[in-house]
């Protein structure tokens, strides 16, 4: 089983590499210009449109699949700071870089500087962190915005230099999604691979570090190594993005994602599947969307495609999506209902079903009295009966009382059984007073499992096999 | 100093006291959310106000007003709301479901932006690191004085945010440390809480145009973190933060004229250079705090390192003197056994020389009498600790570390004790003599 999902995890990953590596390198021109807009996109006839729409993909890939890690760490504003941190290493880059001789526009040395400035911001975050009373919300909080601040002031500098377009770096901030260009893709495809590779060659140490970093630590891995190179890891994909799609839609693609895959599995390699998906879906048809209408921005309708995204999973995720909970719950509190009726004709007639003990042994309840039980409604109460006598446990006879079939008479003495077992060892082995174990084991009931009680039959020396049902500990109550 | 010469109080002066509003305005409420950990609420709020911000200028067409004003104090509780709603409902974590929501809202009113664009003069830039300098130019006409329309907001803010929290002192102190105390006393935390998050909204909007969100994301955080560094009360807490808030927009701004020449360039954003000196003021008092700076808990740190090693010279020396060895000890073959660099030993026996346990000869250092009654107690705090772990069925192999350790934490009662419900032996586990206590010695 196990050697299975490292295989299939193994094989994702080739896929994903591949996938990375053949989207980054293809994208050659083709000339078609005679479509309706919409058709163009969607056959991505348009060598700009083409390009935007793969690198917005990679990019959703990429960052859902690292944010995974960065959300099980708790960490998932993290990116949110980094990307911030990144601001001033840019301002910085593009005002030094003449002296050292280089362009101050050329790409590779503003990703130097936001790099350098968001490695500061790491260790800054981590050295605020370890200071007494402060905690992550608060390092992260002053990062960001200390960061932020300083590479605004530095960008209001620049603007001033003679050659300081800042069309370059206010992309930085806002995006220029619409603008993409090959190499942007290309580079978002490599980081993306480079950021992949490192997850799956740490995966084990990475999911023991998100799932119990205290565990990792007495198992000696260096944990705080971890942490940096998940970091890192975030940055890298944070940097290769944010030029093309600005700092709030990278956090986005970043965290909501992952947040949306976390309703749809609870095993971490789908999850980290799902969230790719996810991230590439919105990525694909928010860049698509925004090529067909031309004057949305595109950076703003990929965040929104994924907050749709998000929304539809957290009402219809298959694991913990609000309706399925609600679904669970409602099954739940049917079956607990259909076993309160059972019980409550069976301990209604228990009496006379005790001292007759040959068959027929007919039980039959009044609706009336059905209905004192418990803090039921009529209606309610009407509609359980319909569904149990649809399961063939009670039928309504001519004269309105409400009898047990012979499936149901077993399953009720079954369910009293339990309810009763429970109520005893709560006496005699839990000390709760016995005016209180009626509704405790009311509780409790629903849940036993047959081992359990099996083994509170052992424990209450009752013989197995033959199933006696005890006696009421509060009989004058029940009878 | 060129920048400074042309300053002038009518009209930097209003810039400056546009800036110090918005600071100390901002640094009020966020002392609550650092507390209670929710920092970065600040930053979605503000961040999320945006498309409230932009839907009441499409619908009014205009660009001030009490309609922007509730729509986007609106959209700022339905931030913090939905946060609620969707870490409750969703059993997401508080930082995933912050940066969900916030991230959304953003994009939801930059898209608004582009579409009102055309007609409206909205400027995201502008919502982000603001105009302060332009500030000014802006002014209503009070009393006869023509005061900016932004120091009048500002200083309404302010009002609000003290009036806030000098009413609801007691409400918002007891639901910060033990909201769970404050529910069942009978103030809601949960309304506490949007309360708070309706005066950060305020806040927010109110120093939107001025000084953009980024100055007062930085304000909610940067100074409350610096008190809390330096205080244990809330009240002084908050009239520190106030203060930091103030110094460092006062601060920010004769930078943000300076600075830039020493470069050779002209000004730069104002709002920014206050975010960049509250930080600068955050670094000197994580540095320097007493008590709980990083040189703090370092000297603190280095002060037990080195009496420790002292300690150990001492009970070195007295094993020395145990074995037979009746001459000066030399400082190198100290430091050699103790695993000490030169200057830690030497740190070491200075203080030791100091207290008058040491004394140095020509030919090395010596124990003095009262030395050796230290050194004693010490050795045998060491040898009853081992005595008593090997009685408790500790294994003898880690017996020796364990007290290495212990041995500099045990004063006269401890040994007392030990030797008392220790096996009654005059020798420790590996055959040493442990030495008998000394009428006459203080408990170290």
């Amino acid at each position: 089983m196990k050697d299975r999902r490292l295989q299939s995890l193994r094989a994702m990953a080739a896929l994903l590499l591949c996938s990375f590596l053949l989207c980054g390198c293809g994208a050659t021109p083709i000339d078609t210009r005679s479509e309706s807009p919409l058709l163009r996109v969607l056959l991505l006839r348009d060598y700009n449109t083409r390009v935007v729409i793969l690198g917005a993909t990679l990019l959703g890939t990429g960052a859902g699949f690292v944010g995974c890690f960065t959300l099980l760490r708790r960490r998932a504003l993290t990116g949110d700071a980094l990307s911030h941190a990144t601001l001033p290493g840019v301002g910085l880059a593009f005002l030094l870089a003449p002296v050292a001789g280089l362009d101050g526009k050329s790409l590779p040395v503003l990703l130097f500087g936001a790099a350098v400035s968001g490695g500061l911001g790491v260790m800054a975050i981590l050295t605020i962190r370890a200071l007494p009373r402060l905690k992550e919300d608060a390092a992260l909080g002053i990062v960001l915005s200390v960061f932020f601040g300083a590479g605004i002031a530095i960008l209001s500098i620049a603007q001033q230099l003679e050659s300081g377009h800042l069309a370059g770096l206010e992309s930085f901030i806002y995006g220029r999604t619409a603008l993409m260009t090959a190499s942007d893709a290309r580079l978002i495809a490599w980081s993306g691979v480079a950021a992949t590779a490192t997850l799956f060659v740490f995966y084990r140490q990475f999911t023991l570090l998100c799932f119990d970093d205290g565990f990792a630590a007495s198992r000696g891995y260096p944990v705080a190594l971890l942490d940096v190179l998940l970091m890192t890891v975030v940055m890298l994909i944070t940097i290769a993005g944010l030029q093309a799609v600005g700092l709030v839609l990278m956090i986005a693609l970043l965290v909501i994602p992952p947040a949306a895959a976390r309703f749809w599995t609870h095993q971490l390699h789908r999850m980290v599947l799902i969230s790719a998906a996810i991230g590439s879906l919105s990525g694909l048809i928010g860049s698509a969307i925004s090529g067909v209408f031309a004057d949305l921005p595109s950076g703003a309708v990929i965040v929104l495609v994924c907050a749709g995204l998000f929304f539809f999973s957290l009402m219809f995720g298959g694991a913990r999506g609000v309706f399925v909970r609600a679904l669970r719950r409602r099954v739940l509190r049917q079956a607990i209902d259909r076993e309160h009726l059972l019980r409550g004709i069976y301990e209604l007639r228990e009496q006379e079903l005790r001292e007759r003990e040959s068959q027929p042994r007919p039980a039959a309840a009044r609706l009336t009295e059905l209905h004192e039980l418990r803090t039921w409604t009529v209606r309610q109460l009407q509609r359980q009966i319909s569904r149990c006598e649809s399961e063939g446990l009670v039928w309504r006879r001519a004269d309105g009382e409400i009898e047990l079939t012979e499936r149901g008479l077993i399953e009720a003495e079954r369910l009293v059984h339990n309810h009763r077992l429970w109520e005893l060892y709560l006496m005699t082995h839990a000390d709760v007073a016995a005016s209180r174990v009626d509704r405790q084991a009311d509780a409790v009931e629903h849940v036993l499992e047959p081992a359990l009680i099996a083994r509170l039959e052992q424990l209450m020396e009752q013989e197995r096999g033959r199933r006696i049902i005890p006696q009421s500990p509060h009989a004058k109550e029940v009878s | 100093m060129d920048g400074l010469q042309s300053w002038t109080w009518s009209y930097d002066g209003w810039v400056m006291l546009g800036g110090l509003l918005c600071a100390v305005a901002a640094s009020l409420p966020g002392n609550f959310l650092v507390l209670r950990r929710m920092s970065l609420l600040g930053d979605a709020v503000s961040h999320a106000v945006l498309p409230g911000l932009a839907l009441a200028f499409w619908i009014t067409q205009s660009r001030s007003g009490f309609p922007v004003f509730a729509g986007a104090v609106t959209t700022g509780l339905i931030t913090a709301m939905l946060t609620q709603w969707i870490r409750d409902v969703g059993k997401v974590d508080e930082g995933a479901s912050i940066g969900v929501v916030f991230t959304t809202l953003f994009a939801a009113g930059l898209l608004l932006m582009s579409q009102a664009a055309p007609r409206v003069d909205l400027d995201p830039g502008c919502v982000l690191y603001g105009v302060l300098e332009a500030s000014p130019l802006d002014t209503v006409t009070i009393a006869g004085f023509g005061i900016p329309r932004v120091v009048l907001m500002l200083s309404i803010v302010l009002l609000i945010n003290i009036a806030f929290i000098v009413l609801m002192f007691k409400e918002l102190l007891i639901s910060s440390f033990d909201p769970g105390l404050a529910t069942t006393a009978g103030c809601s935390a949960r309304l506490m809480h949007y309360l708070l998050m309706v005066i950060v909204a305020i806040t927010t909007v109110a120093s939107f145009e001025a000084t953009g969100n980024i100055l007062v994301v930085a304000m909610l955080i940067v100074p409350p973190s610096t008190a809390l560094l330096l205080t244990d009360r809330l009240s002084r807490m908050i009239l520190i933060s106030a203060a930091v808030a103030a110094a460092s927009a006062i601060l920010g701004d004769a930078a943000a004229v300076t600075v830039p020449r020493w470069f050779g360039f002209r000004s730069t954003s104002t709002a920014a250079m206050m975010t960049v000196c509250a930080g600068l003021i955050f670094l000197v008092t994580a540095i320097c705090a007493p008590g709980r700076g990083l040189m703090a808990v370092w000297l603190r740190r280095q002060r037990l390192s080195l009496r420790i090693l002292a300690e150990d010279t001492i009970a070195l020396m007295y094993r020395l003197d145990e074995r037979g060895a009746d001459e000066p000890v030399q400082a190198s073959q100290l430091s050699r056994k103790l695993l000490s660099s030169t200057l830690q030993t030497w740190m070491a026996l200075q203080r030791q020389r100091f207290r008058g346990w040491v004394v140095a000869e020509l030919a090395g250092y010596r124990l003095t009498p009262a030395g050796r009654q230290a050194a004693a107690a010490l050795v045998r705090s060491h040898r009853l600790w081992e005595t008593y772990l090997v009685h408790e069925g500790v294994d003898a192999g880690v017996i020796h570390r364990q007290a290495e350790v212990l041995e500099h934490f045990t004063g006269r009662s401890l040994r007392d004790k030990l030797q008392a419900e220790g096996p009654a032996s005059d020798r420790d586990p590996h055959g040493s003599v442990i030495p008998t206590e000394d009428p006459d010695l203080a408990p170290p």
